[in-house]
């Protein structure tokens, strides 16, 4: 069993969250180009350590928020201030 | 290289004397012509149809690890060519014939068990899934047709085909060339042959990066020293985009884990692989008599291969739903393996931006069928460097042009 720290919850099972992602930013439509819309689609940096993600509380709160876990511990804390 | 023979393995057998080593350890050369990186079944067979059909000789494979430590070990052994795609069905048909073969051409007996695939449809909608992936397949010649709850329960005595059960079963696509191979054994036989014709196989040597100069491959540097090289190829599958990164080249994959699981050995009773993409679950009977279950990706990225609770009670609860009988079954063990997803559920493969270096990436979870195919098109990508035809399709820029290879609707389980 994993536990993820929900901001408003606290502590639940994972089972409770639906995992959305590798935080990525979308590009402007107005000004983006192909390649750059391609990377935003398709490319993720699939980090092996510490990754910032967004996670949704879908059983719960029905918030989304963004934490930091290890992708091979599967360890998990909040978001550091400078990343 | 020892040939084995009937003879061979009853004197030794006797004797227990006399069994050569399979491969043979080597110092590391400065330099190779290729190097290989992974040494699971892609890489290995790629190394050994480099040599045998290419006569390219002076090749490495190195793996972090032992080889076949990675998914190569970790799959559920199923074999099939039932796909969605016209790429894809011709692709994995090419590699189902080469497996059929593989005992014969490797003198290494891989126990390939053609025992028949069947994958059950639950809904409409899967039902016409599987109309139209019997069509696409019966149109390139492979043996695909849908059957219904009569012919599948004479065939699995044991599946619960009655109106009543939580999600009927409406009807399957019967796949008969399907089947399961002894994995292991597959990875070993392709080391045994590639040691044989000259390649050198180096295990626990990690590749800790890539030299590119002037957008050109010079070289690897591992944790033995550097090997110059003018060729490298990416066989990593979990760890694809961490070796691709070293060399400059950002790929659309995402590492997500694949848990498996098996029961403790009892008589033969299934006859073929059984698979319900609705549950979430497949199921085949090893000729110990294991039954070995697999399901879909965990829900969430991931290197980690441990197992989880919320896997094995959803496995389990699936299982009893197909088969009430199998109760009482103790499972032994479960883990889990590595599998570079893409967008598209298509393999990446062939030439990258960087000159000379190859990826052979993205298997998602089909990783292992395509093993002796994969091998043979990346060996001839390599030796001609052309890409060869029947993986056109399957190129990193099709990401760029807009030309995916939608293969979803083949997957063994959703995802």
């Amino acid at each position: 069993m994993m536990l993820l720290r929900c901001p408003w919850c606290g502590p639940r099972n994972v089972t409770e969250f639906r995992y959305v992602g590798e935080k990525t930013s979308r590009p402007d439509p107005a000004t983006t180009t192909p390649t750059q819309w391609r990377t935003y689609l398709y490319t993720r940096a699939n980090v092996f350590g510490w990754t910032v993600e967004t996670w949704y509380h879908s059983t719960g709160c029905r918030q989304h928020f963004s934490v930091e876990r290890h992708t091979l511990s599967n360890r998990t804390r909040p978001v550091q201030e400078n990343s | 290289m020892t040939r084995y023979s009937a003879w061979r393995l009853f004197r030794n057998g006797l004797t227990h004397r006399e069994w050569p080593a399979a491969w043979r350890p080597h110092d590391l050369r400065p330099s190779y012509d290729v190097v290989v990186i992974g040494g699971g079944v892609h890489g290995l067979a790629t190394a050994y149809y480099l040599a045998t059909n290419h006569g390219i000789r002076n090749v490495a494979v190195v793996d972090k690890s032992y080889i076949g430590s990675g998914g190569s070990g970790r799959n559920t052994a199923i074999v099939r060519s039932n796909y969605l795609t016209p790429e894809g069905v011709a692709f994995y048909d090419r590699s189902l014939h080469l497996y059929e073969e593989l005992s014969a051409t490797l003198n290494f007996n891989v126990m390939f068990s053609q025992r028949g695939h069947m994958t059950l449809a639950h809904n409409d909608s899967s039902l016409r899934t599987m109309h139209w992936r019997a069509e696409v397949n019966k149109l390139q010649g492979v043996d695909s047709r849908v059957i219904y709850p009569d012919e599948i329960k004479r065939r699995v005595p044991h599946l619960d085909v009655s109106a009543g059960a939580r999600y009927p079963i409406q009807g399957a696509l019967y796949h008969p060339p399907g089947g399961i191979i002894r994995h292991d054994a597959v990875v070993w036989g392709y080391a045994r042959g590639a040691d044989a014709a000259g390649v050198h196989i180096h295990q626990n040597t990690e590749v800790t990066g890539i030299e590119v100069s002037g957008g050109k491959v010079t070289g690897v540097r591992t944790n033995r020293g550097t090997i110059a090289a003018g060729t490298v190829v990416n066989a990593t599958a979990g760890w694809a985009s961490t070796i691709a990164d070293m060399a400059g080249v950002p790929l659309p994959i995402q590492t997500f884990p694949l848990q498996a699981a098996v029961t403790e050995p009892v008589r033969p009773f299934l006859e073929t692989v059984i698979v319900s993409g609705s549950l979430h679950v497949y199921v085949s009977q090893t000729d110990r008599g294991e039954l070995v279950f697999g399901a879909s990706v965990d829900p969430f990225a991931s290197y980690s291969t441990r197992g989880s609770l919320e896997f094995i009670e959803g496995l389990a609860g699936h299982v009893l739903e197909l088969m009430p009988a199998l109760a009482k079954m103790r499972l032994l063990r479960q883990w889990a393996g590595l599998c570079d997803m893409t967008p598209d559920f298509s393999p990446i493969m062939g030439f990258t931006g960087v000159d000379g270096f190859l990826v052979d990436v993205g298997w998602g979870t089909y990783g292992f069928k395509a093993g002796p195919v994969s091998g043979e098109a990346m060996a001839e990508c390599i030796a001609t460097q052309r890409t060869p035809k029947i993986i056109e399709a399957f190129g990193l820029e099709r990401f760029a042009n807009g030309t995916l290879v939608g293969e979803k609707g083949a997957a063994a389980v959703g995802h």
